[in-house]
């Protein structure tokens, strides 16, 4: 275990974490709201908001898939050191963690079930880009209508319409997160 | 701030599950997310959930106000200030446009709530088809198949029997056309503000269960074509402050059949008193 390992994670995880908290909170409470989150320095090449976000809300109590660019034993070890999460395959995860592409195709993720549909994984989507501009975005959390700049839009379309099943994503790019729930439709 | 507990008194691994359960329960507006409840140091009925969840949600930056009916100053919302002033080291306050989280037992505030606050509401019962169905493994089912047609028979019977639906408070209400939600035990008067600007988390400590509402979420309360939804008041204006659009406590005076009505929002009749606005019972009213 190397100093990179040991390093990164929060100075003080009480208050930080319930900072990020609330930062990611909003963003999923108010589709198409970015926020900005700090705190976590993760190895290369994961973004410092995938790290703040997987120090708040992985423990061991909840798995997590990385898919195959970021599953690196450096990145192995610093979450199993930080978060303790257990790291697993696509269809057993409650967190998944890569670039859009690599997250493809969505239908490996548990959706939940009818009568549990919290018991559904939610995707750290690794973004080159992130403004608030692009698809637009109607539901819960929006008042008239938001803009949020997406990988793609047919796949968030059929996701909204198994509602109340469905995955929920977390868009990462640098120290800024924006967040999609499965509520949101996407026009 | 006491310096024997982790801030906000709840460990981090709790904080964590709790965390989740509300991001699953803002996504999914409306359904009741099962959450693993700890003991808190106060007995079940008082707020364990509300606690649970503000604990969760609070940063050190906070400005956290606590009502109990609409009062600041009854024993609930005293104690729970007290606990997180302790745990936590936030700021409290009584104002409800100075606080950037409420926790609410059984009232929405009067003032409406911006953007950048939170209302958390402690729930007691939070199926709204309990007291209809027993069974949890029948109600889940019946919220997985949109099964709510015992809900609108509960109605019917109210009116068959009374002549209106004499549900006066817990008024269930349609989440997105979807879930069918028990708003906790706030007055029916308060139902049409839940589609509001700030985001609201329902915590049930005792029955261990988050659910939410983000932000202007559909919110309708179910009621019937012949018989639309009425939010209705008493037919007064408060005694204290004259106002006349505000949710009103009935409050007996002596033995001789007196009484008055005054708001049971507290900061709100404060606020309207301190601007001038006044009462027929006022003390300095002519």
């Amino acid at each position: 275990m190397d100093d990179l390992t040991l390093a990164g994670g929060f100075s003080d995880p009480a208050q930080q974490s319930a900072q990020a908290f609330r930062a990611v909170m909003s963003a999923l409470a108010r589709p198409g709201r970015i926020e900005a989150v700090r705190g976590a320095e993760p190895p290369a090449p994961l973004s410092q908001a995938a790290g703040v976000v997987l120090l708040t809300l992985c423990d061991p109590e909840t798995p997590v898939y990385l898919t195959p660019s970021l599953d690196l034993p450096s990145l192995r070890q610093w979450i199993g050191f930080h978060a303790g999460a257990p790291i697993v395959g696509a269809d057993e995860c409650s967190f998944a963690i890569g670039p859009w592409e690599e997250l493809l195709p969505l239908d490996r993720f548990r959706q939940g079930c009818s009568e549990y549909p919290d018991r559904s994984a939610t995707l750290l989507v690794e973004t080159p880009l992130l403004e608030a501009r692009g698809a637009t975005l109607r539901g819960p959390g929006i008042r008239d209508t938001a803009e949020l700049s997406l990988p793609e839009i047919a796949a968030f379309q059929q996701n909204a319409r198994v509602f109340p099943l469905g995955l929920d994503f977390i868009f990462t790019c640098g120290d800024r997160l924006a967040a999609l729930p499965r509520s949101t439709e996407v026009v | 701030m006491s310096d024997d507990y982790n801030f906000a008194y709840l460990d981090e691994q709790t904080k964590r599950m709790i965390r989740r359960a509300i991001l699953k329960a803002l996504a999914i507006p409306g359904y009741q997310v099962p959450f693993a409840s700890r003991e808190m140091p106060m007995p079940y009925g008082w707020g364990t959930g509300g606690v649970q969840v503000t604990a969760a949600t609070l940063t050190p930056d906070d400005r956290l106000k606590v009502i109990d009916q609409g009062a600041d100053d009854t024993t609930n919302a005293v104690s729970i200030r007290k606990f997180f002033e302790r745990t936590a080291g936030v700021e409290v306050v009584t104002s409800t446009s100075e606080a950037s989280i409420i926790q609410t037992r059984h009232r929405i505030p009067e003032e409406p709530l911006g953007d950048d606050q939170i209302l958390v509401y402690q729930v007691p019962i939070p199926e709204p088809l309990r007291f209809l169905e027993p069974r949890e493994s029948e109600t889940r089912k019946m919220h997985a198949l949109e099964e709510y047609g015992l809900m609108h028979v509960k109605l019917y019977e109210d009116i068959a029997r009374h002549g209106h639906i004499a549900t006066a408070y817990a008024y269930p209400v349609k989440v997105e056309g979807r879930y069918v939600m028990d708003p906790s035990p706030i007055p029916k008067f308060d139902n049409p503000k839940m589609e509001m600007a700030a985001i609201q988390l329902f915590g049930a400590g005792r029955e261990q269960r988050i659910y939410a509402l983000p932000p202007w979420t559909r919110v309708v309360s179910l009621d019937f074509e012949d018989h639309p939804f009425d939010p209705s008041k008493a037919e007064h204006p408060c005694a204290l402050c004259g106002a006349e659009d505000a949710y009103l406590d009935e409050v007996i005076t002596d033995d001789q059949g007196g009484r008055m009505f005054v708001c049971s929002d507290t900061d709100y009749c404060e606020t309207r008193r301190a601007n001038g606005h006044r009462g027929e019972l006022a003390e300095d009213a002519a």
